[in-house]
């Protein structure tokens, strides 16, 4: 096999198109910035999954050219190829290295889905509801005047758990530089969990086809030092409270 | 297991019974038949309603979705759909093989019930295209909208209704419909079968996707559904009159669909040719078996899911709504348990046609051919356990997140298992790039993207990330188009020549590959990057960081705009014009390409025998199968692939019509090239050549490709010396009738096989036939006349003179010229004597090669040369008069009586005395 004439060609063009599919993927920003800890978590894993497929495309693509170019038949060849029917080692290997690479990625999949499920003792909790189309968030737990806000305030490094639902049809709330997203569904509580770790503005995006309305459903996703947030809590609060805790805080107003 | 010859044991010839109502019939009693539905579902909603009295009275989407029901049921009756089955019901006699709306005569057939397959897969080709436009001008117009941030030219819900209608269109009126037309062409006819075993259903199959059809393009007439083609509730069911409109029409189109797979399984199950073992089938046919399997299980869930939207928002009733008990999530499960395995409806298909056309184009078998088989059946189960990876982020009951990543991840192994043996099929072969290889080849490419992107989306926590972006719509477009579509092309292409039996233009149908080729991967690789970026999938508007990106794609776009037009003009320019198709311009292996291109009306002329697997190329003398011939012609071997030359062994029956039209009736059949052997011994060498002559001018004549050559000796020495020489695949023996041939008392039939090792086809051919002048323009038809002359060496010399320069048919006339009345005892010895000498002359001239055939008169010559002109078509005239007895004014009367025929005048000495 080593020693087949197609061997130093087609180790030729794997390098090839090894080097166009590398270039490809680090010459190009594939991802926004990541702002969570679930982020961190799918990024590794997304960089073995790049790795894996990267692979199997470099082969197939190669093997592919390859044959284009070697095997094409001379005009007016009219002849068959050999008539090799299969090769039984070959199509054992072909299935178990795939699996392999499968497996593990099913595993470490798995494994980060567990992670990502587990609840801190300390997280704050945040109501979420949805409707055609706007987005409201609303701080019921641990404070002392509940009230309600357009955007999401998240404090840096401690966990969220937003527990969401819909007042019409589904939506779902997505964050990209929290790479999560979870559907908001009418009859239902979902819940997500993320842990902000980077201070910023991102953007709320509903990703569920939603009606008319849906291309706009957006609100933000504002992730502030545990400070700020605390002030921002307090400060809502008393807004609440001034206005005779009838009409909740607007957005704006709540902005520190 | 076992296999059963086909259903339809009917003789070699269906002569059969042609309907001959007018188009204008039919359509007249479609519109009658609509306008009464439409009428019959206005009433049935409001008489309950009155009767009960119900309030309000009128309650749209209630009468809309009954009308639609009923209009499409009145159109398919008028339209005819169920005539055969309304006789029976009736009680009116019905023969089973009615055959009389079977086959297309004219254009007009196409528009009308048929029940031939080849029809059907015509009219299934022809109407899946046009929805193809339909769904590329919502798609383009998708793309206008989004080629720059902001709304534009549409509003959100118009844009909804686009997107939703181009997803669907494409789903439902194009890439399932478009498999089953396929299949519908190819697949009996590729397992050995006469049709499909249920023609009339499939008929309804076809005819139900037009109501259908209509009623899911047409919808943006009314305002589209436009919740997306999953139609998710309870969005779907605050939906309009569009959304009615969808779920009747997934009914109707999903009714359609479940009838053809039966019918496939059926076919398959029970219509395989003799010989044709499951491990014997080609692997279209296996991909179609499994794909039935799916539509029949999966397609019900579909129809359930719309069916309970529709009642939700027509009837009150609460499966999706919670307020009154229902669940929203449940919709997903049960859309997906079909959806998901549809996905695989539209994609092994697609497999199996790519499996079909590298092994023909690489001159290979195809590699790993069972763990293709197996890898097909195993998707098609493990299909039904991975549905809920489309519900990753829906807050279905989270224990079934792990559960469905992982067997999506196994089901990923069998298409890998396909990539790797498709490889392994083009590594090493000798591969042919002609256009449906360019396909199938650009299909390994893009499919290969597809596959690894559904694998990113197979991880849970990527696909949480990804889910309901532009990775989606990427993955959705590499799988559906680089897969399905580049399937379906690469099918179109392979199968053009036999379906139309014309070949396409190769050039366009490169260009028309590389443009999409380019063009489909310039404009969905970019969306990976939008959906990695967080652009979500279905919105008009986006943000400003992806107006660049979402611009370039749009302008992308135009390669296969382009494409696409160059395709359709090539297949409507070639399909008119294009140069003939020979029967196997591939010189594929399966059954389909040992019929002619298109094949007749019932594809086989006999039941073919399948003897070997479908693809081995290489393999010297290896065969899938062979054909034989009917009983009546003598049974044996007929064709096998790439068999070219047929040998055909005569000796004095070598001219006669019966062979020369079998002849004729083969060559249409496919590219054979005939070969005679004309066994001769000694002196009956040049009779033998002037026979062989008349038969090679026929046949010239007829544009059938005919040599050959007398042999000295018997038949076997004359087909060993041809078979010695050149290649034969076939022999034809034409022989007279058991009893009265030589030939056949010496068990010719069983040495000429054992000599050759091929099939032989007997042709009879009756004695007064053997000798007739061959008809055909070809061979001069040559009058004689004569009288005193008949019987003279000097006469028989001439004749056979002139039947060496030129292949003659001879009529001899002999004029009685009697004075006297014709009934006395003297004119009936003059009669006698001059028919005796008549036929002895035609004996003489046939046992020299020439045919000849004739009549004895009363009257003069003159009256003999308008008989042979006028009765025999002569061509041109001799006159036989003896020496010494003048006959100037003779001639002149001959010339005269049948001018402007030539007329030649040839004096011969008297015979020698009679007995000798
Ligand atoms: C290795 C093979 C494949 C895997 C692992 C795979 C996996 C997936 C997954 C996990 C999704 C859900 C994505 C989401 O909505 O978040 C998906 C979506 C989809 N896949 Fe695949 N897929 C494969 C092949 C195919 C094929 C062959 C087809 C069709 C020919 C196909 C058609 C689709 C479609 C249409 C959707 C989106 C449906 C929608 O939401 O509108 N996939 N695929
Ligand atoms: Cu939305
Ligand atoms: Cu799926």
């Amino acid at each position: 096999m080593l020693r087949s004439r197609h061997t130093l060609p087609l180790i030729v063009i794997t390098l090839v198109v090894s080097a166009l599919t590398v270039a490809g993927i680090m010459l190009i920003e594939w991802t926004p910035e990541r702002a969570s800890v679930q982020a961190d978590r799918y990024w590794v894993l997304l960089l073995f999954l790049v790795a894996a497929s990267a692979l199997i495309f470099v082969i197939v693509t190669a093997v592919l050219i390859y044959s284009v170019i070697a095997f094409r038949a001379k005009k007016g060849d009219e002849s068959d190829g050999p008539p090799n029917h299969g090769n039984t080692a070959l199509e054992i290997t072909w299935t178990v290295l795939p699996t392999i690479l499968l497996a593990a990625m099913g595993v470490w999949a798995s494994i980060v889905l567990i992670q990502n499920d587990r609840r801190d003792a300390d997280r704050e909790t945040i109501e979420v509801t949805s409707q055609q189309f706007a987005w409201s968030f609303t701080w019921r737990d641990g404070v002392r005047t509940p009230f309600e806000t357009g955007d999401l305030y998240l404090p840096l490094g401690r966990q969220v758990e937003l527990k969401m639902r819909s007042t019409d049809v589904i939506h779902s709330l997505y964050v990209p530089e929290f790479r999560l997203k979870q559907d908001v569904v009418p009859g239902l509580t979902t819940t997500m969990l993320v842990n902000a770790n980077k201070v910023g503005t991102y953007p709320i995006i509903c990703a569920e086809l939603c009606g008319v309305g849906h291309g706009t459903m957006r609100a933000r996703a504002i992730v502030m030092e545990e400070d700020d947030y605390q002030q921002f809590l307090a400060d809502s609060q008393r807004e609440v409270r001034t206005q005779d805790g009838s009409t909740p805080a607007t957005a704006s107003a709540a902005t520190p | 297991m076992a296999t059963f010859a086909p259903t339809h044991q009917e003789p070699h010839h269906h002569h059969h019974e042609v309907d001959k109502r007018p188009l204008s019939y039919w359509w007249t009693r479609a519109f009658v038949g609509t306008i009464v539905g439409i009428a019959v579902g206005f009433f049935i909603p409001w008489f309950f309603r009155f009767v009960f009295g119900m309030e309000p009275l009128w309650v749209p989407e209630l009468y809309y979705t009954v009308i639609l029901s009923t209009a499409t049921l009145g159109f398919l009756a008028g339209i005819g759909c169920f005539d055969y089955w309304m006789k029976y019901i009736l009680g009116h006699r019905v023969s089973y093989e009615d055959h009389s709306m079977h086959g297309a005569y004219s254009w007009r057939d196409y528009f009308k019930v048929n029940t031939d397959h080849k029809v059907i897969g015509i009219q299934y080709m022809v109407t899946v295209f046009f929805f193809f436009i339909v769904g590329g001008v919502f798609a383009e117009l998708v793309r206008a909208e989004l080629s720059t941030p902001g709304q534009q030219l549409v509003d959100g819900e118009d844009y909804n209704g686009l997107f939703s209608s181009h997803a669907t269109v494409m789903i439902f009126l194009f890439v399932i419909p478009a498999f089953a037309g396929l299949a519908n062409y190819i697949l009996p006819i590729m397992i050995g079968a006469k049709d499909m075993a249920f023609p009339r259903l499939n008929a309804l199959s076809f005819w139900m996707l037009i109501p259908g059809g209509l009623l899911l393009a047409a919808s943006p007439i009314v305002g589209s559904y436009s919740a997306g083609w999953t139609a998710y509730t309870p969005l779907a069911v605050q939906g309009s009159t569009g959304q009615t409109m969808f779920e009747v029409a997934v009914q109707i189109v999903g009714t359609s669909s479940i009838m053809a797979a039966i019918n496939f399984m059926v076919t398959i199950f029970t219509m395989r040719a003799p010989g044709m073992t499951v491990w014997r089938m080609p692997l279209l046919v296996w991909a179609n078996a499994t794909t039935s399997a799916l539509v029949i299980f999966g397609t019900p869930f579909i129809a359930g899911s719309q069916f309970m939207t529709l009642f939700d928002r027509i009837m009150n009733t609460q499966f999706f709504n919670p307020v009154g008990g229902g669940d929203v999530i449940m919709y997903q499960h049960v859309f997906w348990f079909y959806s998901h395995p549809a996905v695989y409806i539209m994609m092994l298909p697609g497999f199996g046609i790519i499996s079909e056309i590298l092994a023909t184009f690489s001159r290979k078998p195809v590699f790993g051919y069972r763990a293709l088989a197996f890898s097909t059946v195993a998707i098609a189960i493990l299909g039904f356990g991975v549905w809920a990876h489309h519900m990753f982020v829906s807050g279905m009951a989270s224990w079934l997140r792990i559960p469905m990543m992982l067997t999506t991840i196994v089901i990923a192994i069998p298409t890998g298992v396909k990539v790797f043996s498709w490889l392994g099929t083009i590594w090493d072969g000798k591969l042919h790039l002609k256009t449906p290889m360019l396909w199938a080849l650009g299909f390994i490419f893009t499919f290969v993207i597809g596959g690894l992107s559904g694998v990113y989306l197979a991880t849970v926590p990527i696909d949480i990330a990804l889910t309901d972006t532009y990775f989606v719509v990427a993955h959705i477009h590499y799988v559906f188009f680089g897969g399905s579509v580049f399937t379906i092309f690469a099918g179109v292409y392979y199968w053009f020549p036999k379906m139309t039996g014309r070949m396409y233009n190769e050039t366009w149908g490169q260009v028309h590959f590389w443009l999409t080729f380019v063009g489909m991967n310039v404009t969905f690789f970019p969306m990976h990057w939008l959906g990695f970026q967080g652009m979500p999938r279905r919105v008009a508007d986006y943000d400003e960081r992806f107006a660049a990106m979402n611009e370039f794609i749009t302008m992308s776009t135009a390669l296969m705009v382009v494409g696409t037009l160059i395709f359709f003009a090539n297949m409507a320019y070639s399909w008119a014009k294009g140069p003939k198709a020979p029967w196997n311009p591939w010189r594929g292996r399966t059954l389909e390409w040992l019929v002619s291109s298109p094949p007749s009306t019932f594809n086989f002329e006999a039941t073919p025998q399948v003897v070997g697997g479908p693809y081995q190329y290489g393999i010297e003398g290896a065969r899938h199968a062979v054909v034989f011939a009917p009983e009546e012609i003598g049974g044996g071997e007929l064709t096998e692939t790439e068999r070219r030359t047929i040998l055909v062994v005569a000796s004095e029956t070598v001219s006669s019509s019966t062979l020369l039209d079998e002849i004729r009736r083969k060559s249409k059949e496919g590219p054979w090239r005939f070969t005679f052997a004309v066994p001769a011994k000694g002196r009956d060498h040049r009779s033998a050549e002037r026979r062989l002559q008349v038969a090679l001018a026929v046949l010239a004549e007829a544009g059938v490709d005919a040599n050959g050559s007398v042999v000295d000796g018997g038949p076997i020495e004359a087909i060993e010396k041809v078979v010695e020489e050149e290649p034969v695949q076939e022999v034809m023996l034409a022989t007279y009738p058991s009893g009265q041939s030589g030939w056949m008392e010496n068990d010719m039939l069983d040495r000429a096989r054992k000599a050759t090792g091929l099939g032989i086809t007997r042709v009879v051919v009756r004695r007064d036939d053997a000798v007739a002048p061959a008809p055909g323009s070809g061979v001069v038809a040559l009058g004689v006349v004569a009288n005193d002359a008949l019987g003279t060496d000097g006469l028989g010399a001439a004749i056979r003179n002139r039947a060496d320069q030129q292949p003659l048919g001879v009529t001899l006339i002999c004029p009685l010229n009697l004075t006297g009345p014709g009934w006395t005892d003297d004119a009936s010895k003059v009669r006698d004597e001059a028919v005796d000498r008549a036929q002895r002359t035609i004996g003489d001239l046939v046992d020299a090669g020439v045919p000849a055939q004739g009549e004895v008169i009363d009257g003069d010559e003159a009256a003999a040369a308008r008989v042979a002109v006028t009765a025999y078509g002569a061509e041109r005239v001799i006159l036989f008069t003896l020496r010494g007895e003048g006959g100037e004014a003779t001639v002149e009367a001959v010339r005269a009586a049948i001018a402007p025929v030539e007329v030649e005048h040839v004096v011969v000495d008297a015979a020698a005395p009679a007995g000798s």
